[in-house]
């Protein structure tokens, strides 16, 4: 994986942009003088791309919706409860889960930077990093949600959680309805990525993949 | 600092446009980016805190135009820059130019899993006790640091209730720049949308930012 990096010149890869060439350059020099080691990179990279994303969240959230001894147990202590099901670590060590309910719905940002919830999300969209989320979120929520094509009810509170200290924030979405009696595994198809920001709602039966 | 990072509140961004079926990447250096970006963190050298403030302390005009990885890229190149790990003409060239000193820590590959697991707990023991209590009224400082700090602006001057007393953590204020942890006990404080915004705010709004101690007085 490294070898080749190691002698990359701009005249080499003229397909190649700018910061193309920059990262490459620069992943050849910390290969080169030793401080980083490249099959560590490939494997933060195979995590984050194939092991950690937002179905961890939707099994988190779905298990709330079927039992309400470890939903109370989410609520009280997200961190531990999210262990049990396999999810901890890294930009997750000190979790919160915010429960949506019918007057009430839960928006989470980082106005200051990119903070978000890796082990039951995996890693953010660009959208969320961006400034155009991180500015208005906080001011005008509803204007926001509309960007996302969700409308509320005009009597919803709306709590916005800014993310500014190390707490990380999963928004526990309402159950849709017509799901009585389905299976943990069918209810998490619902879970969308957004409605565990905040910036959708879970699906309906109707809307889910068969 | 009030640099660029500190979005909160401003108009002009225009809508959110989000992307349909968003790959977790979009090309190999974005991977590469997140990759590197670990891993050097894996070096021991910089607190998580201090690579935010790298990011923020960049040119703000470039901030803004700039793509988040590419953020994170420059602030890598800096906090690398300023221990005298790498050096700009060696990014040129794409290969070492000179020697240079040993990191405390290398993250090997069969160290990857575990280290991500693992994360990096930021809450410490208590030694004193809370100051507040859920609940209570409190006003966040006026305070404008060149220096790195979590206390948004829009927050700033405003008063909220504390929702929460979370536990003590390194403050971000100190740890950033190279001062020790400094922990201090952390709170979610909810403010109203009227009281950070006006009478014209969404009244259904309210807004909670988590703050250290330090940022905080009784409110009357």
């Amino acid at each position: 994986m490294s070898a080749h990096h190691h002698h990359d010149h701009d005249h080499d890869h003229p397909h190649l942009s700018p910061v193309e060439l920059r990262v490459r350059a620069l992943e050849s020099v910390l290969v080169e003088k030793g401080y980083v080691d490249p099959a560590a990179l490939d494997l933060i990279v195979e995590t984050y791309e194939t092991k950690i994303g937002p179905r961890n969240g939707a099994r988190v959230v779905a298990k709330s919706w079927v039992d309400p001894a470890f939903r109370e147990r989410l609520l009280k202590d997200a961190t531990s409860a999210i262990a049990e099901l396999g999810f901890s670590g890294r930009q997750g060590e000190h979790m919160v889960a915010l429960e949506n309910t019918a007057s009430r719905h839960n928006v989470v940002v980082c106005t200051l930077c990119s903070c978000y919830p890796w082990p039951v999300l995996g890693l953010p969209p660009v959208w969320y990093k961006s400034a155009p989320y991180r500015s208005r979120v906080v001011i005008d929520p509803r204007g926001v949600l509309a960007d996302f094509g969700l409308t509320l009810p005009k009597d919803t509170e709306i709590r916005v959680w800014d993310s500014t200290a190390e707490l990380r924030y999963l928004v526990i979405p309402m159950r849709p309805e017509g799901t009585d009696g389905w299976s943990e595994e069918r209810l998490a198809d619902l879970v969308t990525r957004d409605s565990m920001i905040g910036t959708g709602v879970a699906l309906r039966p109707d809307e889910a993949k068969p | 600092m009030n640099g660029a990072q500190d979005l909160g509140g401003m108009t002009g961004f225009g809508p959110v446009r989000p992307e349909q079926n968003e790959p977790v990447f979009h090309g190999e250096w974005e991977r590469r980016a997140l990759a590197l970006t670990l891993a050097c963190n894996g070096m021991g050298e910089w607190t998580g805190d201090r690579n935010r403030f790298e990011r923020e302390s960049l040119d703000a005009v470039w901030y803004l135009t700039h793509s988040y990885y590419e953020i994170w890229l420059a602030a890598l190149e800096k906090n690398l820059a300023r221990k005298g790990f790498v050096s700009a003409d060696e990014i040129a060239e794409g290969r070492a130019l000179r020697a240079s000193p040993p990191a405390k820590k290398k993250l090997m590959a069969a160290e990857v899993a575990p280290s991500l697991a693992a994360g990096t707990p930021y809450d410490r023991p208590a030694k004193t006790p809370a100051l507040f209590k859920s609940g209570e009224r409190v006003r966040c400082k006026t305070i404008n640091p060149p220096t790195h700090t979590r206390l948004p602006r829009y927050a700033r001057g405003r008063v909220g209730v504390i929702e929460s007393v979370r536990g003590v953590f390194a403050f971000p204020d100190s740890n950033a720049h190279e001062k020790g942890e400094d922990p201090h006990w952390c709170y979610t404080l909810r403010f109203t949308g009227w009281e950070l915004w006006g009478e014209d705010a969404d009244p259904t709004l309210s807004v909670t930012i988590d703050a250290w101690e330090p940022y905080l007085e009784r409110a009357p």
